[in-house]
């Protein structure tokens, strides 16, 4: 069965969400990668407020195309978070963010912070950027517009389709789904 | 002499970089298709449908597959009889990349520098071209644009010539195996065997433009193909990391002649994003 979830995630809605659900989302996100993550924890490190408030909120691993005319944003979907893993404990810590959208699996420094904080990792279908382009409906970009397609932006999202690979309890998709389908070769 | 003027070749490339980012090759949807159909994990079916219903909405609203629409990697073949008229072959290329990422809406990807100076070019130039001169009066132009997710697994070894076929298979299997979901799985596998350093890496990357449906025509080769692809399926890695039995669509191999002490493999993935467009001028 497919649960609907709708933005900003309270510890009920993510203590309900098990590794291996399939979600559909719906509400507010932000997006960043590897850029405005180094630029948001270096203000963090030097004890300056950030450019968006991230209590409770969601971080979509993204840098979308640009949006052709008629629509709000071009392609996106999700790059890989290993490369935000050194980033995204700071964040959790200091930052009180709730949930991060992306795909593949996560450091284990990562999945400690976020058992220890109540936080969850979605992972979005790689490489169907149109598909989940259709689920945003609105793009606002909020700062570091000279990163271009890193810069942060603030997506509105309807029934975007999501599945929750690494739970609040550290429940790991990435490690259960192929132990489930791995054979003798 | 065949006079072909720089601005035919900028045009047709601004096309190629069309029709790659939005068009996922048949047979690679095709693979997809009997994939789904394959799919032991209920998920990871739902994922390779998923991924076609994404590979049909890119097509109709002319929209990039993925938004990592890659470094714009060329492999061209000039013919001796070539001349280009009204400017050389790189500065068409470059110009043609440049107006196609930036008209097609796609994604700029590339900085300017690797390590200090990390700043977008704001074109996605320069592109990356790989020249073959050989006999005649055509010039073919492949772009084959290349997303980092998956180019960032790739891997090269210099093994040594004692440890043969079963070390080859333990290197591919293992390199794509480990990469897990970050190369957006099902992946098509290229591998580069032999030659020198930089040859099997090339090799590895060329091997990617071979069509999912068609086999080596080295009955060797081909059995290999076959061996690696079960070894990486066995895995269970499957769609997008999250377990199943399609980590991989295909193995393609290339080789090449090699020095009596070398035994050089190189792996490259493309995710299932296998995308790629050629031209004949």
């Amino acid at each position: 069965m497919v649960k609907r979830v709708t933005t900003p995630l309270t510890d009920e809605v993510i203590q309900d969400l098990k590794a291996g659900d399939e979600i559909l989302l719906s509400g507010t996100l932000y997006t960043a990668r590897d850029a405005a993550h180094k630029r948001l924890c270096r203000l963090i490190e030097e004890g300056d407020p950030l450019p968006v408030d991230l209590t409770g909120q969601i971080i979509y691993f993204t840098g979308p195309s640009p949006p052709p005319p008629g629509r709000v944003i071009g392609s996106a979907g999700p790059t890989t978070s290993c490369r935000m893993d050194p980033y995204s404990p700071i964040l959790i810590r200091e930052a009180g963010l709730k949930g991060m959208i992306g795909k593949g699996n996560r450091s284990r420094e990562v999945i400690e912070v976020m058992k220890e904080h109540g936080s969850v990792y979605f992972a979005a279908i790689g490489g169907a950027g149109a598909l989940l382009s259709n689920h945003i409906l609105e793009s606002e970009i909020i700062c570091y517009e000279e990163l271009g397609p890193e810069a942060i932006r603030k997506l509105t999202v309807e029934d975007m389709p999501l599945i929750v690979a690494i739970d609040s309890s550290g429940n790991n998709l990435y490690e259960s789904g192929p132990d489930m389908y791995k054979s003798v070769f | 002499m065949r006079r072909i003027p720089a601005e035919k070749i900028a045009h047709a490339v601004e096309e190629l970089c069309f029709t790659a980012a939005y068009h996922l090759p048949g047979d690679v949807r095709d693979s997809l298709a009997a994939a789904a159909e394959r799919e032991l994990s209920p998920l990871g079916s739902s994922i390779l449908s998923r991924l076609l219903e994404n590979a049909e909405i890119a097509s109709k609203k002319r929209l990039p597959i993925c938004q990592d629409t890659g470094f714009a990697v060329f492999f061209v073949e000039i013919g001796e009889q070539v001349r280009i008229a009204g400017g050389d072959l790189t500065g068409a290329i470059t110009e043609g990349t440049r107006r196609g990422y930036k008209k097609g809406y796609l994604r700029k990807s590339i900085v300017d520098d690797p390590l200090f100076n990390r700043v977008n070019t704001g074109d996605n130039t320069p592109p990356i071209i790989h020249l073959k001169i050989q006999p005649g009066d055509r010039l073919t132009i492949t772009l084959a644009p290349k997303g980092g997710g998956s180019e960032n697994m790739s891997a090269v070894r210099m093994l040594t010539p004692a440890e043969g076929r079963q070390g080859v298979i333990d290197f591919v299997v293992n390199t794509v195996v480990g990469a897990g979901g970050n190369t957006c799985p099902p992946t098509i596998v290229g591998v580069g065997i032999g030659g020198t350093f930089e040859k099997a890496t090339l090799l590895a990357k060329e091997a990617l433009l071979r069509p999912v449906s068609e086999k080596n025509p080295d009955k060797q080769y081909a059995e290999l193909e076959e061996e690696i692809l079960k070894g990486i399926n066995a895995s269970g890695v499957g769609p997008q990391g999250l377990g199943g039995v399609t980590t991989a669509l295909a193995v393609h191999i290339l080789s090449h002649p090699c020095h009596i002490a070398s035994l050089p493999v190189a792996v490259n993935l493309n995710c299932h994003a296998a995308r790629h467009a050629s031209i004949t001028l």
